[in-house]
């Protein structure tokens, strides 16, 4: 346990949190550029077309990876929030900003192939369908974070401002979603959604797992490495920085 | 392989238009994000440095001036 | 405002001379001392508010011309206009709630006595709460009591009317709440308003959704006791968190 926290107290400091996540971040990165690469490659050329839609059913493997990360990655935007506000670590507050807007990015493509797969299989291009509408909510909430942290002029109070609207986004979030299902629901679905089907084959979902696996390992990577470009833009004035930035000219 | 031909592939059985426009845009916009993440950690490393290196220049110009005022 | 009895008290505990009874003049909290902060809140805002007529009707008067635009714009066909009244009326009520929002903490910020009630040994959550009820008090029932009248305007079925102001009622203290969040975290921001209104709408559909549906079902004969035995449950919840999330984001507005 006393182990278990001292890792935790040292990850809270800047300085090694840079230094930890230098050694972690390139295994992520290789990690979702094999998965996403092998996912694409299987879930393009291999996995059979569906019965009744074809080949356009091929828009799940980035459809549905999309889709799972846009909502993890706000909750964990409120984890990070909610250890800022309660311990003062910074470092999550750092986390929490560069989430923002990658997860407002992965809800931008969900609902763009979830738009776009919506020609071929209704025949619009925009359905209010439950799951693209409660996308397109999340989104709002995504953009209203954003432009919430923006609007302070102090950093301090945006990134406590943007903390507060995360956990109460992420307390709403479940209830946004039941009650959009309920009002698609009591509204008579048109035909049937898009990603609920009857039980898909091996060939059809092993590649979708690869691509969700590599989604999130992207998002690790991608979040890691912003994090600590932003550690270099808030602590430009720490001796370490400043050691760091003479070392390399 | 789920398709006869490379033609094939590329056609999607003719819902080609869908697939790849969503495909392009979910490529374009993690590509996207991995170039602007090293873009933006080059131009602050950049900025560091430069900072760096005029801090330990005027740190020694004005030891060289005041050298000079003490021999004056 | 009750700044200073928690401020007066200090210094007096000790300076002041004991009385002929044996207890310190000044000293000692006045019993009740929440209830009593909280009443003084309340009764506050309300006159204070009571004073700005204007600030008080113009959500009404906004509700009432939203509802005159759409036979405008759509059609005049009562057939047409009742199937759409009940989300008409639910929309514009929310639209007009979320109007007066920006005004719930603005004067007391401009004026400084929101920072009184920072330090304040009440739990600022209750004061806060104490804010929002008054303004529920003064902007969702006067609209829940109007919506009935509209109603009629837009040919909405009969049977549904007593719902539609029952519905109101309890959806507009949700959105008053969760409002108020909003309304904290924007307060020190000098163009809030259209921010406001993104942070805030999005939170606002499930209330929307079950609002709207509960008239709706009232119309079909359903019975709308399950949507507002839904309406009551978000609620409560709104209750039970939203003032703790406004004290917290009023700490931030204010220190930041």
């Amino acid at each position: 346990m006393g182990k278990i926290w001292s890792f935790i107290h040292k990850l809270g400091s800047p300085k090694w949190f840079y230094a930890i996540s230098a050694r972690l971040m390139p295994w992520f990165w290789l990690a979702a550029a094999v998965l996403i690469l092998v996912g694409s490659v299987w879930g393009l050329a291999f996995a059979p077309a569906d019965y009744q839609q074809g080949n356009s059913f091929r828009i799940i493997y980035v459809h549905v990876p999309a889709a799972f990360l846009a909502q993890s990655i706000f909750v964990s935007m409120a984890v990070a929030g909610l250890i800022f506000m309660v311990w003062k670590i910074k470092v999550a507050d750092m986390a929490a900003a560069v989430m923002a807007p990658l997860g407002a990015a992965m809800t931008f493509i969900s609902l763009f192939s979830g738009a776009v797969w919506g020609v071929p299989t209704w025949g619009t291009w925009w359905m209010w369908d439950a799951r693209l509408t409660s996308m397109l909510i999340l989104l709002f909430l995504y953009l209203g974070v954003i432009a919430l942290r923006g609007a302070f002029s102090s950093r301090d109070s945006g990134s406590r401002a943007a903390s507060v609207l995360a956990m109460v986004g992420v307390i709403n979030i479940p209830i946004i979603k039941y009650s959009v299902d309920w009002w698609y629901t009591l509204h008579q679905p048109a035909t049937f959604s898009v990603t609920s089907r009857p039980a898909m084959p091996l060939e059809m979902w092993a590649p979708l797992l690869i691509m969700v696996l590599g989604f999130y390992c992207f998002f690790i990577a991608a979040t890691l490495m912003r994090t600590r470009s932003e550690i270099l833009r808030r602590e430009a004035n720490k001796r370490w920085v400043r050691e760091l930035a003479g070392g390399l000219s | 392989m789920a398709f006869d031909s490379f033609q094939d592939f590329l056609a999607m059985g003719g819902h080609a238009p869908y697939v790849w426009a969503s495909w392009g845009v979910t490529g374009a916009l993690l590509v996207g994000i991995v170039l602007h993440a090293r873009a933006e950690r080059r131009q602050l490393l950049r900025r560091l440095q430069r900072h760096e290196r005029r801090r330990t220049t005027t740190d020694q110009t004005s030891h060289q001036t005041g050298g000079q005022r003490h021999e004056a | 405002m009750f700044a200073w009895v928690g401020e007066d008290r200090m210094p007096s505990a000790d300076a002041r001379p004991i009385d002929n009874d044996g207890r310190k003049t000044g000293g000692g909290e006045p019993g009740g001392g929440l209830v009593v902060a909280v009443w003084a809140t309340l009764k506050r805002d309300l006159t204070l508010l009571m004073r700005r007529r204007s600030e008080v009707l113009n959500p009404l008067v906004f509700f009432a011309l939203v509802i005159t635009l759409f036979p405008i714009g759509i059609s005049p066909d009562p057939e047409l206009l009742a199937t759409i009244a009940p989300g008409l009326l639910w929309v514009a009520a929310l639209l007009a709630a979320l109007l007066s929002l920006d005004s719930l903490f603005r004067s007391d910020y401009e004026d400084g006595s929101l920072e009184q009630l920072l330090l304040t040994p009440q739990p600022l959550a209750m004061l806060g709460l104490a804010k929002v009820a008054v303004h529920w008090l003064l902007t969702g029932l006067p609209l829940a009591l109007m919506a009935p009248v509209l109603g009629i305007m837009l040919a909405l079925p009969a049977g549904s009317y007593l719902v539609l102001a029952f519905s109101l009622a309890l959806g507009t203290a949700s959105l008053s709440l969760i409002g108020a969040i909003g309304a904290a975290l924007t307060v020190g921001l000098s163009r809030g308003g259209v921010l406001l209104s993104l942070l805030v709408l999005p939170l606002y559909i499930p209330v929307l959704i079950f609002g709207a549906g509960a008239v709706q079902a009232a119309i079909m004969g359903d019975g709308a006791s399950a949507h507002l035995a839904i309406l009551g449950a978000l609620l409560a919840l709104s209750l039970m968190l939203a003032p703790w999330a406004v004290a917290a984001s009023l700490r931030i507005s204010i220190n930041g």
